[in-house]
């Protein structure tokens, strides 16, 4: 029989013992940043409703979205949606097979990680 | 130990049902949502912090509007869709579909607000 130790497995990953890598890190925070990007999504339609109402209303979203604490989210998410896009490019080529291989994937782990920085100074500028 | 098979115990189990679906869409919007992120970006950035109405003339425009309301419906359904799996790996039973609900319908009315808003400027 094929369950002689079933319910007395060990877990995959194993959190407790697990060492952090360049994979794993990239990996969590591929999640992290895409969730996380809500809170300046729902900031930006609230910019939009509030442009959409009367000049009073903008005035008020816009003066929260450019405040310190509006510049620290906007900046934040933006480089959570660079992270979180060059991600999704990376698992856009893993669904084929492509870059699986340890040494690729750290390489795809540094160009994610140091493209996401790159391109948020950049946006930042041109704007 | 109990005489049951890893075949009998799967069998009546069904698939994995809407997986393949659930991956396709996220597929789908991620590369539309490759497209549509950098285009929203440098039009809706150099526009915020400027004034009312430099605002709502320039999303009355075709161009900044249309790829305003697709980025919004887009991120907000791949959104959707990437929360689900989220949820469905910390929080289980109860709380776990409640949570899954919630985000679904908040989604989808974040989605109709910014459409609403694009809508009402640009028409």
């Amino acid at each position: 029989m094929a369950d002689v130790n079933r319910g007395n497995r060990p877990l995959s990953p194993h959190m407790s013992i697990y060492r952090p890598q360049l994979t794993s890190i990239s990996s969590i925070l591929t999640r992290i940043t895409g969730n996380a990007i809500l809170l300046a999504a729902l900031l930006i339609v609230w910019w939009f409703l509030a442009a959409a109402t009367s000049p009073e209303y903008f005035a008020i979203a816009n003066g929260v979205l450019t405040s310190w604490f509006g510049d620290l989210v906007m900046f934040l998410s933006l480089w959570g949606l660079w992270y979180h896009t060059l991600a999704g490019i990376r698992h856009l080529i893993w669904d084929y097979a492509i870059g699986l291989d340890l040494d690729t994937a750290y390489k795809l782990g540094y160009a994610v990680i140091g493209g996401s920085v790159v391109l948020t100074l950049l946006t930042v500028a041109l704007i | 130990m109990r005489y049951l098979t890893d075949r009998k115990r799967a069998v009546g189990m069904g698939s994995a049902k809407t997986g393949t679906a659930h991956f396709w869409a996220m597929k789908v919007s991620s590369v539309a949502l490759l497209l549509l992120i950098p285009m929203f970006l440098f039009t809706f950035g150099p526009m915020l912090g400027e004034d009312h109405a430099t605002v709502v003339a320039y999303f009355a425009r075709p161009f900044p509007a249309i790829v305003a309301a697709l980025t919004i419906v887009v991120s907000f359904m791949h959104f959707k869709d990437g929360v689900q799996v989220l949820i469905e790996d910390y929080v289980h039973g109860l709380a776990q579909k409640i949570l899954i609900i919630l985000m679904i319908c908040l989604s989808y009315a974040a989605a109709a607000t910014g459409l609403f808003a694009i809508a009402r400027i640009a028409l």
